[in-house]
């Protein structure tokens, strides 16, 4: 069969479509978008009508997924990593009611911090929701596992976490895909109470799970994608996790003279493990992201002698590479010539003609006009207004937060107290903050910079298209403090007076500069030409 | 054969669609290959790199090891440099001329190319101009990179002409005779540069 040659994400996507979904449902975030794009452009998920739109958060995205399985039918969830938190309290949940059709939640993580602003590891999500979790190390089990873990879902019951890390989300290889399997027809769940999660069913369903536990590690056990590989050379053994197994590979050219157990299902397969304790002297743990297998063969007392990213043998943050494998067996590592000094960093920056450019460059001019101004922002194109030469704002920490944490400092008594906020992260996660601000009467100045898409991550559609104002006003905020204007350099001294009228007024106002993205203004300019 | 490239340049220059040829030649070639790329915030005028491995044998890492690189083809002169810690002794440094200044603090022009020059093994290129003479099309200048760059690359010349071909086939046949006629004179060029 000719192969395809695919991102990881892309692997994901053909292989969920192939494992016969009925449902895509997320929200765009570095690495994980991609999957999503796939399905939405995918010949074959159109013809089948699979359900591919975006959705407002996560948290919506994973309970409509959840939706979706109680209704016997196949879904796929994805996000980014942060976006778990988001989604964690429905993922928590899910892990409880159980899945009735197959329900698969992918979580791309970014360590090293690509386009993030943590590196958390998913799979302590799954550790804490006790469902099995899915981590491949490169495309075509991506696509392979994406399958079985649809498989995997249904048999056990339960959700399957699929983890994977920015380097295979974004790297391309040939995968062979195989025959796609009918969508599953419409079955409710037998049990009606099952998903009534009351104290009485929850505690009998808990336990459930917990029963579960043993069945999950019989399947990590005798699944094929973990590997028991023996080696002559006894004096260590390795863990090889995900897309660490590549780089154990690559370092000792396809035959590590070490055994070594491959993992990529979760939980640990127990009997390779202690096998493999059992045969040599000591253990190399390589896992991209935290040290989590490396903490618990350890264990608190440190009985066993497990070395990793804890005791320095690898670096404890950052992604792995050929060269911190290479470094942690002593072997000699290569190094080209320096980089000159002549090089200058290249950070990214907003687009020229971007309409962010035109709201910083008024906004700096009337913060300027009161010394103890703070501005607090949020996740989007827009934090690049962090950076020279705009060097704007004073925070970015997670979808939402730029509306609720000026109205914390403006509740602890800071004046002014400024937010500036994307419109699809206002839809995401910053209408709740607003209510919050509005209930109070918070002095606060939020700018809703409206470029009409998600732009960051490629300029998808924005839930919040066309709904700004009508939500600003059902919200409560006073319809004279809903200002909606054209972000252009002319309009630059109106912007500035808008800015301080509204700085001025003691309460609630929603400043709107509404310009669409550069960028997809551009693309949708190409494809009309088309 | 294997070769490891290292593909440079800055965001929105579209060193993607040069991986996507020579990933396709590859692939057409019965050859196994990795690529790794930038997605995300560095795609807004960032600097920005792919890694990609091509070789008859299954790669295992997406990444390619520090002086290891087989060459570095990037399409602005600045970011050409940015990755000699990867490039192995004896490998080639393939740089488009014309810089991309973006940010301030970019070097002196002429310091730049001294430094390019002073590297051991190189082909300095002014892409854009060949693309326009060559191909009558600023656009192809990336095509006329991966020329230059195909000397280096263990796979024939005819492959890489069909990874174009491959890439371009929706957008018609003068697309991919301008992409074509650039990867010629792109390899045209380096062959002359290095003799």
């Amino acid at each position: 069969m000719q192969k395809q040659l695919l991102l990881g994400v892309e692997a994901i996507a053909q292989g969920a479509i192939d494992g016969g979904i009925s449902g895509v449902f997320a929200y765009p975030g570095t690495p994980s978008t991609e999957i999503t794009e796939y399905i939405q452009e995918s010949k074959q998920a159109i013809a089948r009508n699979v359900h591919r739109m975006w959705s407002a958060n996560e948290k919506t995205a994973m309970e409509t997924a959840l939706g979706m399985s109680y209704a016997g039918k196949r879904a796929l969830v994805c996000m980014k990593h942060v976006g778990m938190n988001v989604a964690a309290d429905c993922f928590m949940n899910a892990a409880i009611t159980g899945a009735n059709g197959g329900m698969v939640v992918v979580a791309a993580d970014d360590p090293s911090m690509h386009s993030s602003q943590n590196e958390q590891d998913s799979r302590v999500y799954g550790k804490f929701a006790l469902i099995p979790i899915m981590e491949p190390s490169n495309q075509q089990e991506a696509y392979d596992m994406t399958r079985y873990a649809f498989d995997l879902s249904e048999q056990m019951g339960t959700p399957v976490l699929l983890r994977i890390t920015t380097r295979l989300a974004h790297s391309r290889a040939g995968v062979e895909t195989k025959e796609a399997k009918d969508e599953n027809e419409m079955r409710l769940p037998e049990d009606k109470r099952q998903f009534v999660l009351l104290p009485a069913i929850a505690k009998k369903r808990y336990r459930l799970l917990l029963d579960k536990q043993i069945a999950f590690e019989e399947a990590s056990d005798n699944s094929s994608f973990n590997q028991y590989i023996d080696g002559a050379d006894k004096s260590i053994g390795i863990v090889a996790c995900g897309i660490g197994y590549n780089y154990l590979m690559e370092v000792f050219g396809g035959n590590c003279p070490y055994p070594v157990v491959k993992v990529s299902q979760y939980p640990l397969p127990r009997k390779m493990i202690t096998k493999l304790a059992e045969s040599t002297e000591k253990l190399l743990v390589l896992e991209e992201g935290y040290p989590i297998i490396e903490e618990a063969l350890k264990g608190y007392l440190e009985k066993e002698c497990v070395l990793g990213r804890l005791d320095g043998t690898l670096p404890r943050d950052g992604e792995l590479n050929p060269d911190h494998v290479a470094k942690a067996f002593g072997l000699p590592s290569i190094e080209g010539s320096p980089v000159p000094e002549i090089v200058a960093p290249r950070p990214p920056a907003l687009c020229v003609g971007c309409s962010h450019r035109d709201v910083y460059t008024a906004l700096n001019a009337v913060v300027a006009e009161y010394p103890n101004a703070r501005v607090f922002s949020d996740i989007g194109c827009y934090t690049l207004g962090a950076l020279p030469p705009f060097q704007a704002i004073n925070s970015c920490v997670d979808m939402g937060a730029s509306i609720t944490m000026a109205k914390g400092a403006a509740d602890a008594g800071l004046y002014p107290a400024v937010s500036v906020i994307g419109d699809s992260t206002f839809t995401h996660s910053g209408m709740t903050g607003l209510l919050d601000a509005v209930n109070e009467k918070a002095n606060i100045t939020i700018i809703i910079s409206d470029n009409e898409s998600i732009s960051m991550t490629g300029g998808q559609e924005s839930s919040a298209l066309g709904h700004l104002e009508s939500i600003c006003r059902g919200i409560g905020v006073e319809p004279e403090h809903i200002r909606v204007l054209l972000p252009v350099p002319k309009n630059h001294d109106e912007l500035c007076k808008i800015i301080r009228d509204e700085i001025e007024y003691k309460g609630v106002s929603v400043i709107i500069p509404r310009r669409v993205c550069i960028q997809k203004a551009a693309r949708d300019a190409k494809k009309k030409k088309k | 054969m294997k070769t490891d490239i290292i593909l440079a340049g800055v965001g929105g220059q579209g060193i993607l669609s040069i991986a996507a040829a020579l990933g396709s030649a590859a692939l057409n070639n019965n050859l196994y290959m990795k690529q790794a790329e930038t997605h995300g915030m560095s795609q807004r005028g960032g600097d920005v790199q792919s890694f990609m491995r091509i070789s008859d044998k299954p790669i295992f890492s997406d990444l390619i090891a520090k002086g290891t690189a087989d060459i570095i083809l990037s399409v602005e002169p600045m970011e050409a440099l940015r990755y000699l810690p990867y490039l192995k002794k004896g490998g080639y440094v393939v740089t488009n001329a014309t810089p991309f200044i973006n940010i301030p603090n970019y070097p002196e022009v002429e310091t730049l190319m001294a430094t390019l020059k002073a590297l051991p093994h190189q082909v300095i290129i002014d892409a854009d101009s060949i693309a326009k003479e060559a191909a009558g099309n600023v656009r192809a200048s990336n095509f006329v990179m991966m020329g230059a760059g195909s000397p280096f690359i263990e796979i024939p010349f005819e492959y890489l002409e069909k990874g174009i071909m491959a890439i371009f086939e929706r957008k018609g046949a003068d697309v991919i005779e301008m992409n074509l006629k650039a990867l010629r004179a792109g390899r045209e060029f380096a062959q002359n540069y290095i003799k």
